[in-house]
């Protein structure tokens, strides 16, 4: 293979990369961040978007990076969610008077990580993706650095982060001794023989540093104190593009290297999945932050993606793959409504805060209200379907096991939905207590695109959606 | 041969109580020495296994530059170490739970490898092609087959300076700084300024 057809494979990266570097040159000289700065960083992220629509399919570098169908349709979502998180940002920011260049700079080197890992087809690849993503997302994290809460949140974030990245590791090594590759084509291979004992062991290392990444639990612990402390605008970023890439990573190592162990890994990703919705539910109610809030609804709503990886297979990825994406949208619309709005120049942040919000501002409550709604799994909005076809693909699978866990997801739901109706009551039926300030238009703009999405448009989305998540799942086991 | 397996055992031994001897040792400043040795020894190993190049890296990097750096850390940095040690007894159940079950593990996988081999015969990792040394090999195949790689841990790099200065530059007004550019430019008009003093009067500034 020449190098030319290699690096056409990997055009989006390359995109992604090149102009990380002319931003930071653009950034450092010109010192300012102007319009034109941002919109160059979110018209390099739709450019990468269109390459790897565009791009042709294959596997690079001697298999070690593969695009196809999975890593377009995964990639294509991470690019776009990551352009508008640069908008947020950078109008956050903004009203702040805190604008750093960086910012752009970070977030486009963040999404050129979930790239890599979405297109991951060796072990090393999957890890220096990790990294790269991880890496970024700590410095956005810590981003106010004169705001003590924000440099604990990132603090936090890499301690754990590098303890998962170390579980991440060892598993790699272990499952290179094993395997003698680090090639999830070879390790596939030598995973269908006799030697899966040692194998096993590096896969659950392997799945215990990536549950750390998607907030799985038991490995959840880091993300409420994060999303409390990091900046809202970038909270929504982590809860958004990287909980994706970080699902395909599972999909990957699962549906690429390990095919044949699924009777083993089913059974510790039917474990998370359910711990991480009961979490996700009933320490959510203990909760009066809105970002903790929506940090355990987000471990939450990673036990229903993880059931779809459980289930495997075309319908089980896909809805996996679908869930993702409808729940994206949900939460970056819903940070971009918090963002927005603001009490007296100070943000609100709590759900009292939120009291009579209908009253103030009832374009936004409207909004907010259909995010909580969503995410309670309330037909027909986007979070019902989502649930719909998670639940429907695990009902579907024919495995006991697999059909009790979606039951016992539903109870789980259940529960969830008691602080999703508080938020909704708070902000329709109390009493205001002061007058909210004019939203930002940019976040709330987006914010009401998003809710529009989430309903009716995800009706028509759906149409569309789910047969292009179904053809990528078909693309997993293929490596 | 006789000798080459008297070296690893004396290497691995060397190993493995210096690594213990990390974690046990009262003071960090020799918790810091001996993970020096512990990086030795590792290196005498990777010497036996005929990967002379990683050795060398392995002394260069992590004797030379990281662990010397650990060691600046903490001498520089006033931690105090009983503190931390605190929580030791409130924490040892739990923690010696995991490690009790990780020890159990690591001793079925071992047991596994001993009986069954480490992989299947397909499975062995390729060496370098007969008559290539090691180092030629890593240089063959860095920027060629492993250039995906290459490229992206150098990103990995440019992140965490990008990450370094966001978080820790600080431009402060009013310090005076060197611009040779200004200096070059100045000219006696730009340099000095005359100044048509009445007697008696002085300057004021």
């Amino acid at each position: 293979m020449t190098f030319a057809a290699n690096f056409s494979l990997v055009l989006p990266e390359a995109i992604l990369g090149a102009s990380a570097l002319v931003l930071l040159v653009w950034g450092a000289f010109h010192g300012k961040v102007s319009p034109l700065f941002t919109g160059a960083a979110v018209l390099a992220l739709l450019g990468a978007a269109v390459a790897a629509m565009a791009g042709p399919h294959g596997h690079a570098f001697n298999g070690v990076y593969a695009a196809d169908a999975a890593a377009t349709y995964a990639k294509v979502a991470i690019y776009l969610f990551s352009a508008i998180a640069v908008v947020l940002g950078d109008r956050w920011l903004a009203v702040r008077g805190d604008q750093k260049f960086e910012f752009a700079v970070l977030i486009v080197l963040a999404a050129l990580g979930m790239g890599v890992t979405a297109s991951a087809g060796d072990l090393i690849s999957l890890y220096i993706g990790v990294e790269l993503q991880s890496l970024a997302l700590y410095v956005l994290a810590a981003f106010r650095r004169d705001d003590a809460k924000s440099s604990e949140a990132g603090l936090k974030y890499f301690v754990l982060g590098a303890l998962s990245s170390g579980l991440l590791l060892y598993g790699a090594s272990l499952i290179y001794g094993f395997a003698g590759s680090t090639r999830f084509a070879d390790i596939a291979a030598v995973a269908h023989g006799a030697h899966g004992m040692g194998l096993l062991f590096g896969l659950v290392f392997l799945i215990c540093g990536l549950a750390f990444k998607v907030s799985a639990a038991p490995f959840h612990m880091w993300t409420p104190d994060v999303y409390e402390g990091a900046p809202t605008p970038v909270v929504g970023f982590f809860a958004a593009a990287p909980k994706l890439a970080a699902m395909m990573m599972l999909a990957r190592v699962l549906g690429d290297a390990f095919p044949d162990a699924a009777g083993q890994w089913r059974q510790i990703l039917i474990i998370t999945s359910l711990a991480s919705v009961f979490v996700g539910a009933f320490a959510g109610l203990a909760q009066s932050n809105l970002k903790r809030l929506w940090a355990y609804s987000s471990i939450a709503n990673v036990g229903y993606a993880l059931l779809g990886v459980a289930t495997g297979g075309e319908t089980g990825l896909g809805s996996m793959l679908l869930f993702m994406t409808l729940y994206m949208v949900d939460v970056t619309g819903f940070f971009a409504c918090l963002q927005a709005l603001s009490r007296d120049g100070k943000p609100m942040e709590t759900i009292e805060d939120m009291a009579g919000l209908v009253k103030e501002r009832p374009g936004v409550a409207l909004a907010m209200t259909a995010f909580s709604l969503s995410a309670l799994g309330l037909p027909p909005f986007s979070g019902f379907w989502a649930k719909f076809y998670v639940f429907g693909a695990a009902m579907g699978s024919g495995d006991v096991l697999l059909q009790w866990a979606a039951v016992l997801g539903l109870v789980g739901s259940v529960v969830a939905a008691f602080y999703y109706l508080r938020l909704i009551k708070t902000m329709w039926f109390d009493a205001p207590a002061s007058a909210v300030d004019k939203p930002q238009p940019t976040a709330r703009a987006i914010g009401f695109a998003a809710a529009l999405f989430s309903f009716p448009v995800v009706l028509v989305a759906l149409i569309w959606l789910d047969p292009a998540a179904r053809a990528a799942a078909a693309a997993f086991g293929h490596a | 041969m006789a000798l080459q397996a008297i070296a690893f055992y004396l290497l691995a031994v060397a190993t493995v109580v210096a690594g213990l001897l990390v974690v046990s040792a009262r003071n960090p400043v020799h918790s810091v020495l001996f993970l020096i040795t512990a990086f030795f020894s590792a290196a005498g190993l990777f010497v036996l296994l005929g990967a002379e190049f990683l050795a060398m890296l392995l002394i260069v990097v992590y004797v030379g530059a990281v662990a010397v750096l650990f060691l600046f850390v903490v001498m520089m940095l006033d931690v105090d170490f009983a503190e931390l040690r605190q929580g030791f007894a409130q924490y040892l159940p739990i923690g010696g739970l995991v490690a009790g079950f990780l020890t159990l593990e690591m001793i079925f996988v071992a047991a596994t490898v001993a009986t069954n081999g480490a992989a299947g015969k397909s499975a062995v990792p390729m060496a370098s092609a007969p008559g290539v040394p090691n180092t030629e090999m890593i240089g063959r195949v860095l920027y060629t087959d492993y250039i995906f790689f290459f490229q992206l841990a150098g990103l990995v790099l440019l992140v965490a300076m990008i990450g370094a200065i966001v978080l820790t530059l600080r431009h402060k007004p009013g310090v005076k700084r060197q611009d040779i550019g200004k200096q070059i430019a100045r000219t006696p008009k730009t340099g000095m300024e005359l100044v048509q003093i009445k007697p008696g009067e002085g300057i004021s500034e």
